[in-house]
């Protein structure tokens, strides 16, 4: 009895098993110094997911400042609807749609670096493959049972999970790993070079100071450094008379 | 001093003891002159009440205490308030930063028998703000309204609805509703914005009690029983040196090297590994979604873990509800359980000293133990180490009257 509970928790929740399983993450090797990436990552963002995901606490106008994007290319390229410049880049999908499509509420994306991962992020976007079980075809190895399709599976094409024999008789097979069986629009380096931009992206926007806020620490560090041995000899000059 | 200015001073005096009081407690106040390492942290805990309370003043300016608005506040903090993000960043890299001063600031009372007569007001008034820090801390953490915000303080004001007959309705009162929501919010944010001002009330009477009893020192020597007359004073204690200027440019050499350090943090990792805000916490508070892994900030975990470590009795979660606030209570009799002849770490016996470090080793233990999933072997490891804890208090009274320590010197050493 105690199995089949434990059994019937693992199927109902995809955080549970993801935990349980600990898949390994690869590693994203993004460069938020690299504005030409950032602005590629923005450009997919924008055309392949803003359609359903927000980033609902950062503005167009400071994005666009921060990535080096001038007024006229972002009121042409970026700015969908009526939209203006200083507005917050929510998304148009409504909530209760989400849930009659995907089964679930479609989350912000600004944060999600923050409380997944850069590389997180990087394997999911690697990690869909085809499953006839699930609703829309596809899984995921990183985030198994995802109610979302696989959105960028024009340009990578689609995967087959590789699976391992049972480690004990009548178990679960285990997924070694993926293999694309058809094709996408892009060769798979270039999907890995999107799927970088895109994580860049989604990690600037996570924390959009992040090089700012290390730069300064630089200086303040340098700052105390030199105070330090001031202070240093202020309390030498004074303590010289203690015995 | 020009005449203009002593005519003005005097002025003042008249009405207000100015320079009495500067004399009393800054320039004529005598340290004794053999103050170390240990000393610092208690200059450091007032800077970093001051550094939490004028960021946390300004977080206020912006912050929502809504339950549909709070999250996105931050972020507006975060984003779009000029200088906002290092505003919060110092707080809650405070946050954390007043808990290890505070950690080290009481550890050193126990290396130097500072809650030893007569400074057992002194601990007592120490152990209260230490508990009116905790609360602080508490009620703040479910400001951002994060997942682990919303469901850290479930878990926490569960606690109150073990309490038998009262409990239920107790923990409903805490909450001012049925769940953690937009009126618990509310209210933690009136208190978060309230206790801190009473922290400063305590820290005063805290000082006021140090300066009627003067400092301690890594001897644990009482400077004002030794002889009398210094370079500044006939009357004053031998072995006493001015607060003012010495312990001042000193602390100061320690200020410097704690703001680097806090710096180093605030700059380049302040989240610190998900220690000094934890990564669910950038997932908004959901009340229908219960994360997978639910752990209290590190400072509270060694009493989480205690918790933990005690099974359920007769149905109820009390004894470990119990347990967890005997761990702080118990530091209110410390001063009558030791009974050793001598006061400093120094002098004991090497029985204390082991107590001593078993204990440390047990507390630091358990805040690893409290960030860790629940596993059997992780429960053992919780009750061994609590069981230690506790047995450094109750059997102190036995193995420190027992044990042989050794003599004391007449004056302090350098």
């Amino acid at each position: 009895m105690r199995k089949l509970i434990i059994a019937t928790m693992l199927l109902l929740s995809p955080a549970l098993l993801s935990a349980a399983e600990a898949v390994k993450l690869e590693h994203a090797d993004i460069d938020l110094r690299d504005q030409a990436s950032l602005q590629r990552g923005a450009k997919y963002y924008f055309n392949y997911c803003l359609g359903c995901h927000s980033l609902e606490h950062m503005r167009y106008n400071s994005m666009a400042e921060d990535l080096g994007i001038d007024e006229a290319a972002l009121r042409e390229q970026l700015l969908f609807g009526d939209a203006k410049p200083g507005d917050l880049i929510t998304s148009s999908m409504r909530e209760d749609d989400a849930l009659k499509w995907f089964g679930t509420a479609v989350p912000d994306l600004t944060l999600v670096t923050r409380w997944r991962s850069p590389n997180w992020v990087y394997s999911y976007l690697k990690g869909y493959y085809l499953d006839d079980t699930r609703p829309y075809g596809v899984n995921n190895v990183v985030f198994p049972l995802v109610g979302m399709p696989h959105t960028l599976g024009e340009l990578q094409g689609r995967q087959e999970a590789v699976f391992s024999e049972p480690k004990e008789p009548g178990g679960e097979p285990v997924i070694t790993g993926l293999k694309l069986v058809e094709e996408g629009s892009v060769t798979p380096q270039e999907y890995d070079t999107i799927v970088r931009d895109l994580t860049a992206f989604l990690t600037y926007a996570g924390e959009p100071y992040q090089l700012e806020r290390q730069r300064l620490g630089v200086y303040v560090l340098l700052f105390l450094g030199v105070l330090f041995i001031l202070m240093y000899l202020l309390k030498k000059e004074y303590w010289k008379d203690v015995h | 001093m020009s005449a203009e200015k002593t005519e003005n001073l005097n002025w003042i005096d008249k009405r207000f003891p100015l320079t009495e009081t500067w004399r009393a407690h800054i320039s004529e106040y005598y340290a004794p002159k053999n103050l170390n390492f240990w000393s610092f942290f208690g200059s450091l805990a007032v800077l970093t009440l001051v550094i939490q309370i004028v960021t946390g003043i300004w977080l206020a300016m912006n912050y929502k205490p809504d339950a549909d608005m709070a999250f996105a506040s931050v972020e507006y903090i975060m984003r779009d308030v000029d200088w906002g993000w290092l505003i919060r960043y110092m707080h809650s890299t405070g946050a954390s930063a007043f808990f290890i001063v505070i950690y080290l600031h009481m550890f050193r009372a126990l290396l130097w028998g500072s809650y030893r007569k007569p400074r057992e007001l002194l601990w007592i008034i120490g152990v209260v703000i230490y508990l009116v820090m905790m609360a602080t801390a508490f009620f703040g953490y479910l400001l951002p309204w994060g997942q682990m915000s919303y469901w850290g303080a479930q878990v926490i004001v569960n606690l109150f609805a073990a309490v038998p007959v009262v409990g239920e309705d107790l923990s409903i009162w805490v909450r001012g509703d049925y769940v953690i929501s937009d009126a618990t919010l509310n209210r933690f944010f009136a208190f978060h914005f309230l206790l801190p001002f009473l922290l400063v009330g305590l820290i005063f009477l805290h000082v006021v009690a140090l300066h009627h009893v003067g400092s301690n020192n890594p001897d644990g020597i009482e400077i004002k029983d030794g002889p009398k007359g210094n370079r500044w004073s006939d009357k004053a204690p031998a072995d006493g040196i001015p607060f003012h200027p010495y312990y001042t440019v000193k602390d100061l050499v320690g200020v410097v090297v704690f703001l680097a350090l806090f710096s180093i943090v605030m700059f380049f990792m302040p989240t610190f590994g998900g220690l000094f805000i934890e990564a669910a916490n950038f997932e908004p508070a959901n009340p229908m979604q219960t994360p997978e892994h639910i752990a209290p900030v590190w400072y509270f975990t060694p009493y989480y873990a205690m918790l933990r470590a005690v099974p359920p009795m007769w149905d109820s979660q009390f004894p470990g509800v119990a347990v967890m606030f005997g761990a702080i209570l118990i530091l209110f009799v410390l001063p009558w359980l030791d009974r050793s002849p001598v006061k400093s770490m120094r002098y004991k016996g090497p029985i204390f000293k082991s107590a001593t470090a078993i204990f440390a080793v047990s507390f630091i233990a358990l805040a690893w133990l409290g960030l860790q999933p629940v596993t059997d072997l992780y429960t053992l490891l919780s009750q061994i180490f609590t069981a230690l804890y506790f047995a450094y208090f109750l059997l102190m009274p036995i193995y420190s009257a027992l044990e042989k320590t050794k003599p004391v010197p007449e004056r302090v050493t350098s």
